[in-house]
């Protein structure tokens, strides 16, 4: 494909190749929705933004969510200028891990962050994020952690249990360097200080900004989103991100992160009543939103409490509004927790939608069954459906009573036990 | 139901030997989405003559004289998208290349996504947007650049997204005046275009952003009246079935709709869940909302598996993974 073609180029050499190249095929690099580089420049500039990659499938430009296996699952991380809708579980256990991991990202890449809350302080927020795992540090520990994983080596070719080998391997976990495109984190520690005080990021908690005098123009949206979209609006015009600000070029990703839209906080009653006013309150918030994100350099993490939301039929528009929507159902509480098939995990995470930008297909993984659990210090999401296979070549044979006596195999306990054939006889 | 001599009954590509014929004009460009579908041994074609029909058309025959431009038609048509527990918008980026590439003036209402994300599929099927707008035969209203234009700034002349602004629920006539505007015919005489064609991505997101579901009909209902009546012009409207989620103002006027369109492409998911070698279930339905019904309605249904650059389909449980 012309896409992995130019792909491959570009990884060697920016510049020329990618200029030569555009001139037939102005597609593969355009970095969608930035509107600063329009598909009729003579040649896109791609330069390197640290922290993105782009994606093999179609040269969009993707950041890292955080949790590599997440963005594997995504089909390679979260796509520049759109939005992560995360469906908060039931007590807000992890859907806050999730987002504080996407917030520690961009600080460890040293994009600018926009953290908006209307429940606590965006500083604190900021000072509970994990700290990343460097290189020799953890080395040791992980040493440990890996010994006990029992994921089968590649080049180790099964020879029994071949059917294993055929089972999609998740992410390997591993040390990891700062040049990498996704970190792993440690959740038992804290994200340095100096890290901290490093990075560029804005706050926006909305108990403060409610009050503050803000020209607030006329929409029909509760006055919290109007206040919070001026708000994003304002950074994404005087940093540079949209590229229309000429003094300022502007070659970072700003990470904005929305804590419980949605919610009550907000001013907003769809989760109290059934038909409210405001009822279309949040699907216009997510729609102007949509439309500031597509064209800037940005992404987006939003955790909305949706088993909270009354109408479901808000449920579906706002997931069609999102580009990304992932679900988080943890066991605490349920019936599930005491299901041994699920003692190993701590919930179930549910890729509900992906999008298909710049494309007519998109990389669904095949893998449905997903769980997570938070070890002590990472969260890893892995498949919890065992193998089971109904084709008649793992069929399990008994050796039948005459031929044991036949082969006088009765002293041999091995033929007395059932074992997979490896082939039709 | 009026056979045009020279295609099939079925409109199902039967693949034969000879490739002569008047019609065929196949290259890698012109066999677009619809206008590849497998070979099945279960679907009887009853075709009258030997010609063959691979084109960029969708090759269904009573249809034929309606997305042929080069064939008279009379009155335009309404054609309605709508996709339930799946993906329907590989509809829509083929009706915008094969309508492009059958040299109509199209209107395009875009309320989802923005424009690079058409132009780049469209180059994949074969049709640059960007010229096509330059050149005047598309005019592309990108609605969330749109959105972010009306609701920040305050506009001087009344802009077709105006109802952002408005703190109840308005209607959509700047909206309608703009749809006008863009395919009124030019008055210099020369015909360049064959004839609009008015396409709009995503009707439910209108529902989405504060307007009424009859506030869409009645826009729906104007833009007939203009482009369908009047400039004897097509609409092609796409509609998320909500399903199960008793979403009332979208059954509506996706009830609405359907009593009053032509022809009804309903992508769905397939009821069985997930599956990686078909994505999906196409059913087809040929209405005459003007006319009694004196023949029943037309229903086919197709199973289709979405690639790069095209779609495959075939009859059910024809799958080539299967086979």
């Amino acid at each position: 494909m012309a896409a992995a073609a130019t792909c491959g180029s570009v990884a060697a050499s920016t510049g020329s190749a990618v200029a030569t190249a555009s001139k037939n095929n102005v597609t593969s690099f355009q970095r969608r929705g930035r509107r600063a580089s329009g598909t009729n420049d003579s040649g896109p500039r791609l330069v390197s933004i640290t922290g993105t990659r782009p994606s093999v499938r179609n040269g969009q430009l993707l950041v890292s969510t955080g949790l590599p296996a997440l963005d594997q699952l995504l089909g390679g991380g979260l796509a520049v200028g759109t939005v992560l809708l995360i469906e908060e579980d039931k007590y807000n256990i992890y859907s806050p891990l999730l987002f504080k991991y996407f917030l520690a990202e961009g600080i460890v890449n040293g994009h600018t962050l926009l953290v908006a809350s209307a429940k606590e302080d965006p500083a604190n927020i900021l000072q509970e994020l994990p700290a990343p795992l460097l290189d020799d540090k953890c080395k040791k520990e992980f040493d440990e952690d890996v010994y006990n994983h029992k994921t089968p080596e590649s080049n180790i070719k099964m020879k029994i249990a071949w059917r294993y080998q055929l089972l999609p391997k998740m992410e390997q976990i591993g040390p990891v360097s700062s040049s990498r495109f996704g970190h792993y984190y440690d959740a038992s520690k804290r994200m340095p200080q100096e890290l901290i005080e490093a990075s560029n990021w804005h706050g926006f908690f909305l108990p403060e900004k409610i009050s503050s005098t803000l020209k607030v123009e006329p929409c029909s949206l509760t006055p919290g989103y109007t206040k919070l979209l001026q708000f994003i609006q304002n950074i994404i015009y005087e940093e540079g991100f949209d590229g229309s600000n000429p003094q300022k070029k502007q070659r970072n990703i700003l990470r904005i992160g929305i804590q419980n839209l949605g919610s009550p906080l907000w001013g907003d009653d769809i989760c109290c009543a059934e038909n409210g006013g405001n009822s279309h309150s949040l699907t216009k918030f997510l729609y102007v939103l949509r439309g500031l994100l597509r064209t800037s350099l940005s992404a987006c993490i939003i955790t909305m409490p949706t088993h909270l939301i009354q109408n479901k039929a808000i449920i579906a528009r706002v997931t069609t509004l999102s580009d990304i929507v992932v679900g988080l159902e943890s066991f605490i509480g349920s019936e599930r927790e005491t299901n041994p098939l699920y003692k190993d995990y701590h919930g179930l995470i549910h890729i509900r939608q992906i999008p298909r930008l710049n494309n007519l297909i998109c990389d669904e993984s095949d893998v449905k069954d997903l769980a997570f659990k938070l070890k002590r210090k990472l969260f890893t999401i892995e498949c919890i459906t065992k193998l089971r296979s109904y084709d008649l070549r793992s069929q399990i044979y008994f050796l039948s009573r005459h031929l044991q006596r036949k082969f006088s195999i009765k002293k041999n306990p091995y033929f007395k036990e059932p074992h997979t054939l490896k082939k039709i006889y | 139901m009026a056979r045009r001599p020279g295609t099939g009954y079925l409109g199902v590509v039967v693949r034969r030997g000879s490739t002569r014929g008047l019609d065929w004009r196949l290259g890698p460009a012109e066999s677009g989405l619809l206008g590849h579908l497998a070979y099945s041994q279960r679907l009887t074609v009853r075709s009258r003559t030997e010609r063959n029909w691979l084109g960029p058309s969708p090759s269904w025959a009573p249809q034929a004289d309606l997305f042929s431009p080069r064939s008279s038609h009379s009155g335009g048509k309404l054609t309605l998208l709508c996709d339930a527990k799946t993906d329907g918008s590989f509809l829509v980026h083929h009706f915008l290349s094969f309508y492009l590439k059958a040299n109509c003036k199209v209107c395009f209402v875009a309320l989802i996504q923005s424009f690079s994300h058409y132009s780049i599929v469209g180059q994949k099927l074969g049709v640059s947007l960007t010229m096509a707008r330059e050149r005047g035969q598309l005019v592309f209203l990108e609605g969330l650049k749109s959105a972010v234009d009306v609701v920040f700034q305050a506009q001087k002349e009344p802009h077709p997204l105006q109802f952002l602004r408005e703190a109840n629920a308005g209607n959509l006539k700047p909206l309608f005046e703009f749809v006008r505007e863009a395919l009124k015919p030019i008055d210099s005489g020369e015909a360049r275009w064959t004839y609009p064609v008015l396409l709009v991505d995503d009707l439910s997101v209108l529902l989405s952003l504060g307007m009424g579901a009859v506030a869409v009909l009645d826009f729906i209902h104007y833009c007939r009246a203009t482009v369908c009546w009047e400039l004897k012009g097509n609409m092609v409207v796409l509609v998320h079935d909500s399903g199960d989620a008793e979403d009332e103002e979208n059954d509506i006027l996706l009830n609405g709709l359907s009593h009053q369109s032509h022809l009804i492409l309903r992508a769905e998911g397939l009821a069985t869940g997930f599956c990686r070698d078909v994505h999906g279930q196409l059913r087809i339905l040929w209405r005459r909302p003007s006319q009694p019904t004196v023949h029943r309605d037309q229903s086919f249904t197709y199973q289709y598996k979405i690639q790069d650059k095209s779609v495959s389909f075939f009859a059910k449980g024809m799958s080539p993974a299967v086979l």
